[in-house]
């Protein structure tokens, strides 16, 4: 099916991020679309996470620009990237684990918040109008995610498929333009998967929001994405459509090794 | 507001009923549906708009009277208002259930003429496009939540909301078209078909009329001494009999409120938000339930756990005596207080069943431990006997007389009597019009003069309560002429918390022997106590340690067996554990989840002929699994065969 994607929403322009004397990423370009599905592949130690920490703000890069919303910067800051609605999901979860779902999920809608921290310990008037339409925002997520069950439950004690939805859910909460997915599907089984995948797509279809995200599973990346890009000892190897960029040798020789 | 306990009996389909509560209490709740966190309600005025405008909608596609409207999906408000819409137009609501897969509703569509249906979300609406080809007859599909239906625009397929649009315009323009629909209706008319989930063969479509849900509910209402001010929560399945008395024909005839859950995932937690005052449920639930309590409470603290133990064995005593209103000391009642304060108000509570004034169980036979527990609690619960057939209900128990192993006396307006093989026969207001387009099943099952065989064999005991011990085509002979009534020996079998399912098997044979399924929750926290370390169902039922733990259960089954004298040449020999558990998914449960026999066995057959060869102390298995999906895939095991000791009938010492 042809999606109607529009105008580039963020495009990175020869990203050169080095830690002392490691080159994480080399002369990296590409850009991201308006409301496509968008990975990032790659093998391990290819600079996929290093790749979204830049586009997020949490690393500058040495070199090279970054044009997010028409807007040209040397780099981001994540304080900016988040209010300027980029939300993102961690590798490994990263929720408060003492507190309910309901608790965590709300956490995102911190940065929408306009009432200052005395305003909402008191909760009178304006600040307890502004919980209540947040709480009911957050309430539509966890409708959306199918979480409605484990409101309550501490996310500690959930299982790690159920975290990684939470973790979604907090992302969604700030109601971004675009979603950066740090392998949201790794270390689940295939039921779970398949969930993720229909709520990436959902995500995708029913807020309009733009996704990145990095993935191991070819057979996800393949069938949800609409672009890809593959990288590979911090350089970009290819990019395009699935179809396109399974076709690419370099992509096969980084995959299944070269003979020397 | 005034309570109401009687409704004017010249009311006799449920959309009149609907109309009479709008016009008298229409400000009361009627039903109430968690949703995004909180409980959203309707009172009687808005529900009755609701319907009407569905109705009108419903009308201006298209349907006329006699239409069959299929509604699938969970217990929700507009789902059971499909239903009284399709009765006002004088059409047939057809319930299915929602966990069933396509190629099963396909028979029940098609067999029941379904023009129309209402479904609750994409998932259901999938299903009916993947069977669409072959059900011509189906027009039109509605959909009750619109979540990723954005891409869905055959011109078939409509909003539920949008139905209701259409139908706010034709009422406008037709206003008296609503009302005469309605009053065309009387209670001689078809109100609704139900299948049954069928233990045998394919589902029959079980035709009852207005007047079979309305005076039953009445009957009960009066039986029970039912209010309009009743809580109750509707999370059974909606195409299960009980369910449209409990929820929908006894909530319209009295007017009480009915609560729907979120999902079904949230059901404890809903029970326990709306605490209702009158609640259904069958044993598996109450066993459930009382297993988690007991699990937590073993993980309690030293001085919580003896309270617990204290006072729960002082409620075995007191607590049931109060219930059934026999004389209890001062000294009793004051402990009896105390435990309350400290035990029972709050396990009640955490129970969700702190207001609860009337409790109903039936289905399957329940644990007697099972059954005091509640009833020491102080929770009023009370065993029936039923069948779709009957629209519910044949035997229930009276209050004050409420025995563990009996089913009750004849319920108001139900004759019963008993053949010559012990099966159970009825007649009553609530027994079924006909099966579906079935007329020798229909000739098989009820006589020219009404009375109905509901293929259950039992006695009556002393006390004149029917007493149920399997279904008569199931008791069975032993080759050394012994009665065989494999259910009875399942459920005992089954009281025990470690065991999940039994089949039992001796029909025709020279000694019994069963297959059992753990309960991989009760065994598998046991197995922990005793630093057991397991990977999965398959491998912890293989394991010794938990084999001479079961073969513990047989025995003491045995030793029960051998004090019936009838019943002792049927003590288990030979049993095994299965690899896996019984799933209706695998076709060897009902959807109730009752098992299937036959299929059990003929799928097992070769463990069967391993129970029976002295020389096989284990056998190899393939069996084929479907998961959740429908794919299916196969599964490997080995499994043991253990010999349990039989113990010599000791009815004859006894009587000596």
């Amino acid at each position: 099916m042809e999606k109607n994607t529009g105008e580039f929403l963020l495009s990175v322009d020869h990203i050169s991020l080095s830690f002392g004397g490691v080159n994480a990423l080399t002369d990296i370009s590409f850009g991201i679309r308006e409301k496509e599905v968008f990975a990032i592949i790659g093998p391990n130690g290819a600079g996929k996470t290093s790749m979204l920490n830049v586009i997020n703000g949490f690393y500058h890069p040495q070199e090279g620009e970054i044009t997010y919303k028409g807007v040209h910067r040397k780099q981001m800051k994540s304080h900016d990237a988040a209010v300027q609605g980029i939300a993102r999901t961690f590798q490994n979860v990263a929720l408060f684990k003492g507190m309910s779902t309901l608790d965590n999920i709300m956490t995102g809608r911190i940065i929408r918040m306009k009432r200052n921290i005395f305003w909402q310990a008191l909760y009178l008037g304006p600040a307890r109008k502004e919980e209540m339409e947040n709480r009911a925002f957050v309430e539509d997520i966890i409708d959306f995610l199918e979480i409605q069950a484990i409101r309550r439950t501490p996310v500690g004690r959930l299982p790690y498929g159920l975290q990684k939805r939470v973790e979604l859910g907090r992302a969604l909460a700030m109601e971004p333009d675009l979603l950066l997915l740090d392998e949201p599907m790794a270390g689940m089984n295939i039921e779970e998967k398949q969930d993720m995948c229909r709520f990436v797509l959902d995500v995708n279809d029913q807020y309009g929001t733009t996704i990145a995200l990095i993935e191991h599973d070819m057979g996800v990346v393949m069938d949800i994405s609409d672009r890809v890009v593959v990288l590979d000892y911090g350089k970009k190897l290819a990019d395009g459509t699935p179809d396109e960029v399974r076709e690419n040798q370099a992509v096969i020789d980084a995959y299944l090794g070269v003979p020397h | 507001m005034t309570v109401a306990k009687k409704t004017d009996e010249t009311l006799d389909t449920i959309p009149k009923l609907l109309l009479d509560h709008a016009k008298k209490r229409g400000e009361s709740t009627a039903n109430r549906l968690k949703d995004f966190g909180i409980w959203q309600s309707w009172t009687w005025s808005e529900v009755s708009e609701e319907v009407r405008n569905l109705a009108c909608g419903l009308a201006k596609i298209g349907f006329q009277r006699g239409d069959k409207l299929a509604v699938i999906g969970n217990n929700r408000p507009r789902l059971y208002w499909s239903m009284v819409a399709a009765q006002a137009l004088g059409g047939i609501p057809v319930p299915l259930y929602q966990d069933s897969v396509a190629e099963e509703m396909l028979y029940v569509l098609e067999n029941a003429d379904v023009k129309y249906a209402i479904v609750q979300n994409q998932e259901q609406t999938d299903k009916l496009l993947e069977i669409k080809d072959r059900l011509p007859q189906l027009e039109h599909i509605c959909y009750e939540e619109p979540r990723g239906m954005r891409d869905y625009t055959q011109d078939f397929i409509h909003y539920y909301k949008d139905i209701q649009e259409k139908g706010r315009t034709f009422q406008s323009e037709n206003p008296d078209f609503y009302l005469h629909e309605i009053e065309q209706g009387q209670g001689s008319d078809i109100s609704i078909f139900l299948y049954t989930s069928g233990t045998t063969g394919k589902p029959k479509g079980v035709v009852l009329t207005a007047d079979n849900l309305i005076i039953t509910a009445r009957n009960s209402i009066e039986f029970d001494n039912l209010s309009s001010e009743e809580e109750v929560l509707a999370y059974l399945p909606m195409a299960w009999v009980g369910d449209n008395i409990f929820s929908l024909a006894q909530a319209y005839v009295i007017g009480f409120c009915v609560n729907c859950p979120e999902n079904p995932e949230t059901v404890m937690t809903d029970l326990k938000e709306i605490g209702p005052t009158y609640y259904f449920a069958p044993p598996a639930i109450y066993e459930t339930v009382l297993t988690k309590v007991m699990i937590r409470m073993e993980d309690a603290s030293k001085i919580k756990r003896s309270m617990f133990n204290y006072f729960m064995d002082l409620a075995k005593s007191v607590g049931i005596r109060i219930l059934d209103g026999k004389s209890v000391s001062f000294t009793e009642r004051i402990l009896y207080g105390i435990g309350h304060l400290l035990v029972y108000g709050p396990l009640k509570n955490n129970l969700g069943l702190s207001r609860t004034r009337l409790a109903y169980t039936a289905g399957e036979a329940i644990g007697p431990e099972i059954f005091e527990f509640y009833r020491s609690l102080g929770i009023n619960i009370k065993q029936l006997y039923g069948q779709t057939e009957a629209s519910v209900f044949i035997c229930a128990q009276p209050d004050g007389q409420v025995k563990a192993d009996t089913v009750g006396t004849a319920y108001p307006g139900v004759e019963l009597r008993l053949a010559d093989n012990n099966e159970v026969f009825y007649r009553s207001p609530g027994v079924f019009h006909s099966y579906y387009k079935n007329p020798e099943s229909t000739a098989e099952t009820k006589d020219a003069e009404g009375w109905v065989a509901t293929g259950d064999a039992g006695f009556f005991d002393d006390d004149g309560h029917l007493k149920i011990i399997d279904r008569a085509k199931d008791v069975g002979q032993m080759n050394d002429g012994t009665m065989f009534a494999p259910k009875y020996i399942e459920n005992k079998l089954k009281f025990f918390p470690f065991i999940k399912e039994a089949v039992a098997f001796g029909n025709e044979k020279d000694y019994t022997s069963a297959f059992i399924c753990i309960d991989i929750e009760a065994v598998g926290n046991w197995a922990e106590r005793q630093n057991l370390a397991y990977s999965g169902y398959t491998d912890l039922s293989a394991r010794v340690e938990v084999y001479d733990l079961l073969q513990e259960c047989v025995e003491t089954v045995n030793a029960d067996l051998a004090r019936d004298e009838k019943l002792s040449g049927s003590q288990i020999k030979r049993f095994l554990l299965m690899h896996k558990e019984l799933d209706a998914d695998d076709g060897e449960l009902t959807r109730t989840r009752k098992v299937r026999r036959s299929i059990v066995a003929e799928k097992y057959e070769e463990l069967i002929a391993a129970l029976y060869d002295p020389q096989q102390t284990h056998c190899e298995i393939d069996s084929q699994m479907t998961f959740e999906d429908g794919r299916t895939g196969m599964v490997h095991a080995d499994l043991q065969i253990r010999e349990s000791a039989r113990i010599e009938s000791n009815v004859q010492t006894l009587a000596a």
